[in-house]
């Protein structure tokens, strides 16, 4: 039927239709693109074509100075930018060799944790709504307006934060954080629960999403994937524990493991998250009050960021999955080589046999608890 | 003489409040949303937002009309009306109230008392799919294909067990006529229930229920334009008016499948049990008996708004499987049961 001789033909066949799924359309979260063969609607081949938002991000590290570069990773997972802020933060300060104050650590683990439940209430949302229930989506929408509230109020920024700076954060938390934080804590837990009474028992929500796209362990572990979507699988990995960095060995919380890695476990080890989050930063702002009110916010580091020569590769724990950098510096001001680990890109190289012999419905269930983000997948 | 004013008077003043009742549900649609998930819904158009239906309506009718170079024409602009049309025409035999007594003549509130009632309602409703079909060939775009496909499928196997639930309606009443089941539904049968099909057939009503949802393409079985999936599905191509008569014939649908519910199974015009016809006069019996039809219509109305907002989407496959494997052996164990029950008693 087409004859562009671009196409790619191995996709046309007499029995099997060829369906382009994105880089516009309403589910493909940003500008992904899949390319489908499908027999009626059973997808016999499913291939993702990425780059769509390609902004060169690591080149452009590459010509501005290293806090320069901070505003930038705000538009990595733009759901949840704090952890890209201090995940590069890490990696600088990792490579030369500073330590920051602990109070500041503090500050970030409770910044980082809130945008952990911001992203993880826009990935079930968006699942929701991808499932055709729409309803949870806002229920979850309005407590995330709550906490990039919090956000605004602490840095006015509410999507890209540019939150902290190299070598700790350039401001305290503001004084009525407890009331606001004890404000939001009840209706983060309220809007989770009316969440789980439309959807976890529902059983047209189960039918949708048990066995759907399921993966075992030891693919998931070749297959690079981290976070919510390996603990799925029944990997007990987080970063927050295994290699504790910002202080996390010091609270106390449990890591959710699925069993079959399909969409619901996705779906649940998501939920309980959220719930361990909260407690997570109850813990951290217990010993935030602790410390003197004059505890030093920075270490001490010299206006002008020059690391020495060498390398580093530096990762956390973001809501995704692992996010690492890699930061290679000549001594200059400039770094040398920037190169970002997102956690999605791994996942969605795995898509063709996620969605392999599962129906187009399915295809858009599984993109979804991915949480496949554009902009962390194409930079 | 006469018959024919007062035919001509009842058609145009049903299909006025048709229209009326659905352009209201599209504002009802998107202020119950809002209800339900917590925000205001659209409010900036009139009072309440009540005239943002006439501002969409305005915007749909002055949109450029564009016919994709690749769709087949004819049938491409065939859709729409095909869809649209049964959708208005069904309701011809729908009741909306009891009778009215004017200079002597008895006028029946239902434009048109056929003696095969639903059978024509099934008839008529069948022709819909053929808008949605040839909408979706039409336009020869993947996603409507899809989505044309879908509905088929789901049309065809639901007006299955529809029609098997209507028919143990039939067992029941003796008749096809809307008018004289919903006459029948009058007082009490055991001393205490409303004598409305709903007692009687309770399996049936469910039955019922849920391939209505199915028929109106509705939340959970909105799968021929589930937007997350194949975009828009069969409308995907479609703009200007000819996409506002799709989405429009949907919420005329859903008036008729209401319309039908009540008749059936909750009473039609009937009180329970008080027979107000008794204590008032015939025109102000008229007026009540189509209020009260008027208000069990609005409640299943907001049903639809109610579920669409509530439930997730089924998959292509299980709706497949629901109504093959599930509805349509109960309804025949409900048509067994029906026939075995008034074989003993009567």
């Amino acid at each position: 039927m087409n004859q562009n001789p671009t196409s790619q033909t191995s996709y046309e066949s007499d029995n099997y239709v060829t369906i382009n799924i994105g880089p516009s359309h309403p589910s493909m979260h940003g500008t992904l693109r899949i390319i489908t063969m499908t027999d009626g609607e059973t997808i016999v081949k499913a291939e993702p074509d990425i780059g769509y938002l390609h902004r060169g991000v690591e080149k452009l590290g590459e010509s501005l100075t290293y806090h320069q570069f901070i505003p930038i990773t705000d538009r990595l997972n733009y759901c949840s930018a704090i952890p890209n802020n201090v995940s590069y933060e890490m990696a600088v300060e990792k490579l030369m060799g500073v330590e920051v104050p602990e109070k500041a650590q503090l500050i970030r683990v409770i910044m980082m944790e809130l945008a952990r439940i911001a992203d993880h209430q826009v990935c079930i949302g968006i699942l929701g709504v991808d499932l055709g229930a729409f309803t949870p989506f806002f229920y979850l929408i309005i407590q995330r307006e709550e906490i990039y509230e919090i956000f605004e109020w602490f840095n006015g920024a509410r999507l890209t934060n540019t939150f902290g700076r190299i070598g700790g954060v350039d401001a305290d938390l503001p004084d009525d954080f407890e009331e606001r934080w004890e404000e939001l804590k009840p209706n983060v837990r309220k809007a989770n629960d009316e969440t789980e009474k439309l959807l976890t028992h529902n059983r047209i929500w189960m039918d949708r999403t048990i066995g759907i796209s399921a993966f075992s362990a030891e693919d998931a572990l070749n297959r690079g994937f981290t976070g919510p979507c390996l603990r799925a699988c029944g990997v007990k990995r987080d970063l927050r524990i295994d290699e504790p960095y910002c202080m996390y060995d010091k609270f106390k919380f449990e890591v959710p493991v699925g069993k079959n890695g399909d969409v619901f476990d996705r779906y649940i080890v998501r939920m309980i998250e959220m719930e361990e989050s909260l407690k997570i930063i109850d813990q951290a702002y217990k010993l935030y009050k602790e410390m003197p009110s004059d505890a030093p916010l920075m270490a001490r580091v010299p206006k002008v960021i020059k690391p020495p020569a060498g390398e580093v590769y530096s990762a956390l724990e973001s809501p995704n999955g692992e996010l690492g950098f890699f930061v290679k510096s000549n001594g200059s001001a400039n770094p040398y080589r920037i190169r970002i680990r997102p956690p999605c890109y791994m996942m969605f190289q795995a898509l063709p046999e996620l969605v392999k012999g599962e129906m187009v419905a399915d295809l858009i269930a599984c993109i979804s608890s991915l949480n496949i983000i554009a902009g962390e997948l194409d930079r | 003489m006469d018959d024919w004013l007062i035919a001509i008077i009842k058609v145009v003043c049903i299909w006025v409040w048709v229209l009326l009742i659905a352009v209201v549900m599209t504002w009802v649609e998107r202020r119950g949303a809002g209800l339900i998930q917590d925000r205001p819904g659209p409010n900036r158009a009139g009072p309440w937002g009540l005239f943002q239906p006439l501002a969409d309506g305005i915007k749909l009718f002055t949109k450029e009309e564009i016919i994709p170079t690749k769709a087949r024409k004819i049938l491409y602009i065939l859709g729409p009306l095909l869809f649209s049309l049964p959708a208005f025409s069904a309701y011809a035999v729908v009741p909306f109230g009891d009778k009215i007594i004017l200079g002597g003549k008895e006028i029946i509130l239902q434009v048109s008392d056929v003696n095969i009632g639903f059978l024509f309602i099934l008839a008529i409703g069948s022709m819909g799919v053929y808008g949605v079909i040839l909408g979706g060939w039409g336009s020869t775009n993947k996603y409507s294909i899809l989505g044309g496909l879908r509905s088929t499928a789901q049309m065809v196997s639901y007006e299955v067990p529809l029609g098997l639930a209507l028919l143990a309606i039939v067992f029941v009443y003796g008749t096809f006529s809307l008018r004289d089941i919903s006459l029948a539904q009058q007082g009490t049968f055991l001393g205490f229930l409303p004598n409305w099909g709903i007692f009687k057939q309770p399996l049936g009503f469910i039955l019922f229920i849920v391939a209505a949802y199915a028929e109106a393409n509705r939340v959970p079985f909105d799968l021929p334009e589930a937007e997350s999936e194949i975009v828009s599905g069969y409308h995907t191509e479609y703009g200007s008016m000819r996409l506002g008569l799709y989405l429009f014939g949907e919420y005329v649908n859903l008036v008729t499948i209401s319309g039908v519910i009540v008749a059936l199974y909750f009473g039609s015009w009937h009180m329970p049990y008080i027979d107000l016809g008794a204590y008032l006069g015939p025109i102000s019996w008229g007026i009540v008996s189509f209020c009260i039809f008027f208000l069990k219509v609005s409640f299943f109305l907001w049903m639809f708004v109610w579920v669409r907002w509530t439930l997730p989407r089924f998959r292509y496959d299980q709706v497949m499987g629901l109504g093959w494997r599930g509805l349509i052996p109960l309804a025949l164990f409900n048509i067994f049961i029906t026939a075995l029950f008034i074989q003993l008693t009567v």
